[in-house]
């Protein structure tokens, strides 16, 4: 397994490179150093020089990604791409274009998101295996057939009606919890109750029923009718047997998705003033800052590299038969 | 554990308490002089050298002092001493270094000499920078990485110190302005009048490339020679020829003073990874110092201990008493001990928090305006019966700002190249001028809230008039007491004029189309563009509408590519020059990207009338040569006037002495609050509705009973058949 994992990261080597690189062309393509200086200063009172100073300053006066000028490898290391791409792979994020040090930011912003998205991850896995179980269980019932419905509704809705719907009935109109905010250490579990409770509905919808259709099929599997003709219970055929031998492809959705937790929710994190990662890359993109940019979108490719790992390993512990080679 | 279970259980831990279960604020501050404010957008910067956005001067200027400031309740906008004795001294000279008299012809003016004197006994806030051992050696200016490995924040330094506000402290800021490193935003324009400022760019620059990235560079060793210490307490300032403007800048923290230790103690290495720097922390003289900054969250500033010595303004203007603000007369401010600043992205929970009393004040977004603003019979605007029953009052405040539609004078068809294609173009855009419904425009998109401009000139400000004498003639009669728009015949008649009658070329016959670049829209600004395209057909003109994103707009502009193109300008300072420069002839985009005439107008009178302005002191001659521009501009039409915004903004009933404005920032030591009144508000209005859970508890109970029953059932069932198997 231990080399299995290691030719997974170095597979991830060139996958970062061609990440970095992409990224790396889309936002130069819509955004030259000179639009970046002049959102950088504003629009007041910039002259030209103020331009040239600001990109000698963080490094944009120099080509793209090909220095002709240069001779032998400087051609392509005294460039932006490579002097912004390399520094990375040491987890050295630099500076944004305001001066701030993103590796900082990143720090500071990580834990507020991974305090809503933790929770609602483990919560919401629980409410929804256990919802899904309980249809499955109640199969070709009117519980079946409203819990189905009921999915379907809710998936229908968009998240946004459930964050400012909640904010309006739970905060607003009954004063139980604070509209928005954060607060450090215990302080912030009155912040957090809303968005973790409308991030697990929010999602229950789908998964209910995403999780409903994988026990169902294995519903049908032969060992299910050989512990049933043993006369094992309904509920220890479901709990014991489907639930364990459904794993493979629960994990497969939801492991991949831990180590992205960190990057919180945009939206979840505007509504309710969660001092997260959620609106980072965004407000980087808004801004023109490649600094940024570049650094989330490494970290996001990384962690889901991670995740992808992780994912692989977690089958051998599941399923006994997998082995990774 | 049930999240059901953990939810009760906090609210009813939180329910044993006396705290507001839905207070998002520390229950402990209830009741204490805290102010609670919200912002949107977090500041990039809060070094003075920098910060230009409204966003960041909200803070700045209540940290730092810049000499001047604005008297809170005069208006117009009345430049007073902020920490100088008297108004700054200025004397004019010939190139032989003659000194001049006051009135003398500004062309035989070589230089302006400012003179400031400080006040005596003004002290910084609390700050390691400044804090000394027993032997007088600074404690934190020579820090190792060791000593800054438990460091992460500047509360972390467990001394601080302070000292007296010295000139050379503004002398040294004011060579920060051409610091390599720091891209001080009027470095260029400042480089025009302080003299020496640009060569010192210079010098400064050869000096930081030999420094290490961190490295300090004392600025004192380099002298600058537009800028003088005289003694402890007065400096000069050395300006090129006359620009009576350069008062104003002296109110704006671009020119507040920075000591030199704290440039010194944030140069250190390893500070700015920890974002520990002066553009993060600042150091300042003002009421008001930042204790915490974390701008994705919160941002808290509290009292200066060291501050003194200011008092409420004793005169306002006649309204002012009526309206209680003059109540505080002669009291020492500031009046509030801690301000604390929320982050809140989005509108809805930040309007719903004002609501609560969670927030003092809120501005208006255009969700809750019908919520907030009604319309009285005489059209003023008036809080509804609901924000009146909660003592909710509004104020409002026209901006100094503007929002025009240009057209591009470099352009052939609304600009015109031959003498007789410019009459026919200025005919077009006069039909244009009238065919432009601004009052509908700002009754529909701004909820009224704006001003629909005869020019340039916001109110407020020299050279605005109001009633007939301020009206554009061009596109306005004065009847029936009031400015009424020309009818559409009079522009469909000056269409036909320029050549196009019917909106048909007369020459060739064909449609007229016209080409409004925007930059790239949402859906919600679809309808806006649908009614402009309305408004060009009304006179048979099509618009097309050239969506682009900001840097491609910005780069047609620059081009002189555009043909009609929208934009607004905020005022730096309340003097007419700083809006008629926006049309002055030498400032063109096209040609000189850091201009500042997006229209790229250029007319060889109003030039001349610019240059001859922008060098006189306010007075009658001042305003006649105004009148005439404006006059020419109107003539001309190289904007749509567009309409000058205004601030709506409510207040609750325990917030006093607000008196808005968008010219002066440092208003938050006037502002005054009552504590007790709005905890009592507070408690009144945000009591817990608990049967909710109960009912929820309930329901989710009385759901499982039918399904454990069933499930009883079935498992009897298959007991049943393997009995009876």
């Amino acid at each position: 397994m231990l080399n299995y994992i290691i030719r997974r990261v170095l597979y991830a080597i060139p996958i970062l490179i061609g990440v970095n690189l992409i990224t790396f062309t889309l936002f130069f393509v819509v955004n030259t150093p000179d639009d970046m200086a002049r959102m950088h200063l504003g629009v007041k009172h910039v002259t030209d020089e103020a331009i040239v100073k600001w990109k000698q300053e963080r490094g944009y006066d120099k080509p793209l990604l090909y220095n002709p000028e240069l001779a032998g490898l400087s051609k392509l290391t005294d460039t932006i791409f490579f002097e912004k791409s390399v520094a990375m792979f040491v987890f050295d994020f630099g500076h944004a274009d305001d001066g701030r040090d993103i590796a900082y930011e990143i720090k500071s912003r990580m834990m507020p998101s991974l305090a809503i998205a933790l929770p609602v991850f483990l919560l919401g896995l629980l409410v929804y295996i256990t919802f899904a179980l309980v249809i499955v269980f109640f199969r070709m019932t009117y519980i079946d057939f409203w819990g189905v419905v009921l999915c379907v509704a809710l998936m229908s809705i968009s998240s946004l009606f459930y964050i400012i719907g909640g904010q309006f009935l739970v905060s607003k109109l009954w004063h139980l919890v604070p509209i928005s905010g954060y607060g450090s250490g215990l302080d912030a579990g009155k912040f957090l109750i809303l968005p973790i409770i409308i991030g697990v509905v929010s999602s229950a919808g789908a998964n209910v029923r995403w999780y409903r259709t994988i026990f169902l099929e294995e519903m049908n599997k032969e060992y299910v009718r050989t512990a049933r003709a043993k006369g094992l219970p309904e509920s220890i055929v479901l709990f014991r047997h489907v639930l364990k031998n459904a794993l493979i492809p629960i994990l497969t959705g939801a492991v991949v998705v831990i180590p992205l937790l960190f990057l919180g929710s945009l939206i979840v994190e505007s509504f309710f003033g969660i001092p997260g990662l959620g609106s980072y890359t965004i407000e980087a993109i808004n801004s023109q800052d490649f600094a940024v940019v570049r650094a989330m979108v490494f970290l996001g490719s990384l962690l889901y590299i991670i995740g992808l790992i992780f994912t692989d390993i977690s089958y051998t512990l599941v399923d006994p038969r997998i082995r990774l080679q | 554990m049930n999240p059901l279970v953990v939810f009760i259980l906090i609210l009813t831990l939180t329910g044993c308490s006396d705290a507001l279960w839905n207070n998002p604020y520390p229950s402990e501050d209830a009741g204490k002089n805290i102010l609670y404010n919200a912002f949107a957008e977090r500041p990039k910067h809060l070094d003075p050298v920098q910060s230009y956005s409204s966003n960041e001067i909200l803070f700045t200027a209540q940290i730092y002092q810049p000499p001047l400031q604005y008297h809170y309740l005069k208006r117009p906008f009345t430049l007073i001493p902020q920490t100088v004795d008297i108004m700054p001294m200025v004397h004019y000279y010939d190139e032989a270094g003659n000194r001049l008299p006051t009135e003398s012809d500004p062309a035989a003016i070589a230089y302006s000499i400012y003179e400031i004197s400080l006040k005596r006994g003004i002290y910084y806030q609390p700050h390691p920078a400044f804090a000394r051992d027993e032997l007088d050696a600074f404690l934190y200016h020579n820090l190792t990485q060791k000593e800054l490995q438990d460091i992460f924040k500047l509360a972390d330094f467990s001394e601080q110190g302070t000292r007296e506000l010295l000139a050379e402290d503004y002398i040294y800021q004011i060579k920060r302005l051409a610091h390599p490193r720091l891209h001080s935003p009027i470095f260029g324009l400042m480089a025009e009048y302080i003299i020496g400022l640009k060569e010192y760019a210079e010098v400064l620059r050869k000096e930081v490339e030999a420094l290490p990235r961190e490295g300090y560079l004392d600025l004192r060793k380099f002298p600058l020679e537009g800028v003088e210490v005289v003694d402890t307490h007065t400096y000069r300032i050395k300006i090129r020829g006359k620009y009576p403007q350069f008062i104003y800048w002296l109110a704006m923290p671009f020119f507040a003073p920075i000591p030199w230790e704290a440039d010194r103690f944030y140069s250190q290495a390893g500070m700015a990874e920890k974002n520990i720097t002066l553009d993060w922390y600042p150091v300042g003289t003002g009421p008001y110092m930042l204790t915490e900054n974390d701008p994705n969250r919160v941002m808290i500033l509290e009292r200066n201990p060291h501050f003194t010595g200011e008092y409420y303004p004793t005169e306002g203007m006649p309204d002012d008493v009526e309206s209680g603000l003059l109540k505080d007369a002669g009291r020492p401010i500031p009046f509030i001990d801690k301000v604390v600043f929320s982050r809140e992205r989005e509108s809805i929970p930040r309007w719903n928090k004002f609501l609560q009393g969670y927030y003092d004040a809120s501005g208006i977004s255009s969700d809750s305006f019908d919520q907030a603003v009604q319309l009285t019979g005489q059209g003023e605007a008036t809080v509804t019966e609901a924000m009146k029953a909660q003592g909710i009052r509004l104020e409002t405040a026209v901006a100094p700002s503007t929002y025009y539609m240009g057209f591009n004078m470099l352009d052939p068809v609304v600009g015109g190249r031959t003498e007789q294609e410019k009459a026919s173009a200025r005919k077009l855009r006069q039909a244009i001028s009238i065919a432009v419904d601004y009052e509908e425009y700002v009754s529909i998109f701004a909820n009224g809230r704006g001003i629909p401009a005869q020019g340039p000139i916001p109110p407020g400000i020299t050279g605005y008039r109001e009633g007939k004498e301020g009206i554009n003639p061009l596109v306005y009669r004065w009847q029936d007491g009031k400015a009424q728009r020309r009818p559409i015949e009079e522009a469909k008649a000056l269409l036909a004029e320029a050549g196009y009658p019917n909106g048909i070329d007369r020459k060739t016959g064909t449609p007229l189309v016209l080409y409004f670049d925007v930059t790239a829209r949402s859906v919600d600004d679809k309808s806006m563009l649908d009614w402009m395209r309305k408004q060009f057909r009304k006179i048979d003109i099509q618009l097309v509408v050239r969506s682009t994103d900001y840097n491609r707009f910005q780069d047609k502009i620059r081009k002189g590519n555009a043909q009609i193109f929208e934009w607004g300008w905020n005022a730096d300072y309340p003097d007419p020059e700083n809006f008629l420069f926006l049309l002055y002839g030498p400032q063109r985009k096209m040609g000189n990207h850091s201009g500042n005439n997006a229209a790229n107008y250029d007319n060889p009178e109003y030039n001349r009338l610019f240059e001859q302005m922008e060098k006189m002191e306010d007075s009658q001659e001042r305003e006649q040569i105004i009148d005439r521009m404006v006059a020419i501009l109107r003539e001309d039409a190289p904007w749509l006037w567009g309409f000058h915004p205004m601030d709506y903004a409510l207040y609750h009933a325990w917030f006093q002495n607000v008196k808005p404005n968008k010219q002066s920032y440092n208003n938050m030591k006037y502002l005054r609050i009552d504590p007790v009144l709005r905890e009592q508000k507070r408690r009144e209005w945000n009591q817990p509705v608990i049967w909710p859970i109960g009912t929820g508890v309930a329901v989710l109970v009385m759901s499982l009973i039918p399904g454990f029953i069933a499930y009883r059932r079935r498992e009897r069932k298959i007991e049943l058949r393997k009995l009876s198997a």
